[in-house]
């Protein structure tokens, strides 16, 4: 069980998701939160960078994160399906 | 051609469209009408989550709140976006894998149990009638203001329209339609943002144009509007009033409550494959980006817009709208100086917040209230939030069709979360209840029927909510989401991501997070809400964001308990292998 495709396949789906919630929470939480008044200090045209990560940025990299997940995870689909038919093939 | 016959002409048009598309799209087998078949391309099922999520709430309140919040507003733009991040990596495709109807079902079946699929019913059909009681009222206001028809005719319509077309197709036809609904409603909401957004900025994309200088001058929008809201006596617009620890709960609360709310989470049990489910999550959140993005731009433009155009008028010379929205009693005057001029600034006009009508007029013609005037302040103007959206293009002087075009747009807005809720209600009830529960020997054909009764009952109890509006809609917003932060989304991530969890631990989870998160929010928004402010709160946390405490409360709970009970069955185990593969 331990080396079998679906047990690596689940442990690079975890690894998958945690990198990517990293980025979720620094970006919202992060950037629009924690460290706002920070960034704030910083300003792009009329934008504080701040009040632009929270009223703005974060929206859009929450919108990125789910297409990179989409496409990591369908690569990831396409070896598993080649290591279970490699597997069944062998027995 | 006058606004208000366009109005009618706007809104006729898209209601026949959607019952055009329920008459084609009816709904044959209990498939069909819980899930859709499970047929929906995702992006077809991205744009009717898109408009199942962007409820009357989104579409008429967001903009406006934001308006007068400024940067405290970013907690309903991260909040409910970024929860659907949660959903799609952590929910969605194990939930479309698992392969059955409901959000109970799931966790009945994990946790091999009655008791848990009884709590998930509880909690559901509580956080979804919540939340059509908004819807209502939404309703009753795009009716009452735009059509000038009595507010409870209004609501009469709406409810005969989703009945139609929820009853009828069930899932298929709500979906279908709610495509149609999104594209009304993005439409209805962008043209406004971007006519507006060359006025005030010369810059047609809204996003842009926010951050961009007025026209004719070197001034940023944003400082104008610092400067100003300042000189008014209010807090400079991107700055937050609120403790950084109160917007990190709040902002947890609705992320994680949006990837607990099942009318969200079904709505990935009608594509045709797990990838779909996955694609389909993307996609609806591209569409619900369009409109989040776009509204902290409109929040600006109106507060801008609203500040110059009442500031220091005459009473008399006040414009149209401003005397529209007076005479439906969502704008107040009190003159307290006696000069016939408006002011504006920061500060309660008087006290007791809402204003109580009374049957005469003032020397300028003012419609008078009893509240006494709060004299600790300059300010005059009462206004309810939540008619920005909808008195933004009026007050920037856009063209009669613009403004016709907004109203289909918020009426498609609440109709269509109005129609997902109802089917999650109803399906619960039929499917949860009856079928798995009570009546288990029922044939598919009775069940069908059960969930239309039942579909038709939360469509009446619904429209007397919209008739008889409760006075607690508001304060009950924070339950819903609490609630399902709190008890829904810990159970379904603990029943994919721990194998070893089992019914134990998460109904002690589930219900210790339940009345952990209800009881505070009942002690400060009913039993006491003159505590409700934040030196009272624990650790500075307002009701709204009590909702993430108690979801890490819940998981503590049950992570506690789970290892004084036996580790579920070998099926479950088995079962969760299976949703964790492709």
């Amino acid at each position: 069980m331990k080396n079998s495709p679906s047990h690596s396949y689940w442990k690079s789906n975890v690894r998958i998701l945690v990198a990517l919630l990293a980025v979720w929470f620094v970006a919202s939480f992060g950037f629009g939160i924690l460290w706002s008044d920070a960034l704030d200090e910083i300003k792009i045209g009329g934008f504080k960078l701040g009040f632009w990560f929270a009223q703005q940025g974060s929206i859009y990299i929450f919108v990125l994160l789910i297409f990179i997940y989409v496409l990591l995870m369908n690569r990831l689909d396409k070896k598993y399906r080649k290591d279970t038919s490699a597997e069944s093939e062998e027995q | 051609m006058s606004t208000q016959e366009l109005t009618y002409i706007f809104v006729g048009l898209s209601f026949a469209l959607y019952i055009g598309i329920a008459i084609w799209s009816r709904a044959k087998s209990t498939s069909d009408f819980y899930v859709a078949g499970k047929g929906v391309h995702p992006v077809a099922n991205g744009m009717a989550t898109a408009a199942d999520w962007m409820s009357a709430a989104s579409f008429i309140s967001m903009a406006g709140l934001i308006a007068f919040m400024g940067k405290d507003g970013s907690v309903y733009l991260m909040g409910w976006t970024g929860g659907y991040v949660l959903l799609a990596l952590l929910l969605a495709p194990y939930l479309r894998k698992f392969g059955q109807f409901t959000v109970p079902d799931f966790i009945g079946t994990r946790y091999y149990s009655k008791a848990a699929r009884l709590v998930a019913v509880v909690c559901l059909i509580f956080v979804s009638f919540t939340y059509v009681a908004g819807q209502m009222r939404g309703v009753g206001i795009v009716f009452s203001r735009f059509l000038e028809v009595d507010i409870n005719v209004g609501v009469i319509i709406g409810m005969a329209i989703v009945f139609f077309y929820a009853v009828l197709g069930g899932m298929k036809g709500i979906t279908y339609t709610q495509v149609a609904q999104y594209c009304v409603l993005i439409f209805a909401y962008l043209v406004p943002a971007i006519f507006i957004s060359i006025l005030m900025t010369g810059n047609p994309v809204p996003q842009l144009g926010f951050g961009d200088t007025l026209v004719d001058s070197s001034t940023y929008l944003l400082d104008k509007l610092d400067k100003v809201t300042t000189e008014l006596g209010f807090l400079a617009y991107t700055e937050n009033s609120k403790s950084t620890i109160d917007i990190f709960c709040i902002t947890a609360a609705l992320m994680f409550g949006t990837a607990g709310l099942p009318h969200v989470i079904v709505r990935f049990f009608t594509v045709p494959s797990v990838r779909d489910a996955r694609k389909s999550a993307g996609y609806a959140l591209i569409f619900i980006a369009l409109l989040y993005t776009t509204a902290p731009a409109v929040g600006a433009f109106a507060r801008m817009n609203f500040i110059d155009s009442i500031q220091d008028q005459e009473y008399s010379s006040a414009p149209a709208w401003f005397k529209n929205w007076e005479g439906i009693g969502l704008i107040a005057w009190n003159d307290k100086n006696s000069d016939g001029i408006i002011h504006y600034s920061a500060g309660n006009a008087f006290e007791n917040t809402r204003p109580q009508f009374i049957d005469a007029e003032g020397d300028f013609g003012q419609r008078l209230t009893n509240n006494p005037s709060d004299e600790a302040n300059q300010n005059e103007i009462y206004i309810d939030k939540d008619i920005m959206v909808l008195a933004n293009p009026e007050i920037a002087k856009l063209p009669g069709w613009v403004i016709a075009l907004v109203a289909a747009g918020g009426l498609a807005a609440a109709l269509s979360t109005a129609a997902g809720l109802l089917l999650v209600i109803s399906s619960s009830i039929s499917h949860d209840l009856l079928k798995k529960t009570f009546k288990p020997n029922i044939s598919e054909k009775q069940e069908l029927f059960y969930a239309r009764c039942a579909a038709a009952v939360a469509i009446i109890i619904a429209g007397l909510f919209g008739i008889y509006p409760p006075g607690f809609v508001a304060q009950v917003v924070a339950f819903a989401f609490g609630l399902a932060a709190a008890t829904i989304f810990p159970a379904l991530l603990l029943g994919i991501f721990s194998k070893s969890m089992n019914k134990e631990g998460a109904i002690a989870g589930m219900v210790t997070g339940l009345i952990f998160t209800a009881s505070y929010i009942i002690y400060y928004k009913f039993m006491n809400p003159a505590f409700d402010s934040s030196p009272y709160w624990i650790m500075g946390i307002s009701p709204e964001g009590i909702g993430f405490i108690g979801m890490l409360i819940n998981f503590s709970v049950a992570a506690l308990a789970a290892t004084f009970f036996s580790k579920p069955p070998q099926e479950v185990s088995e079962m969760v292998e299976r949703i964790r593969e492709p």
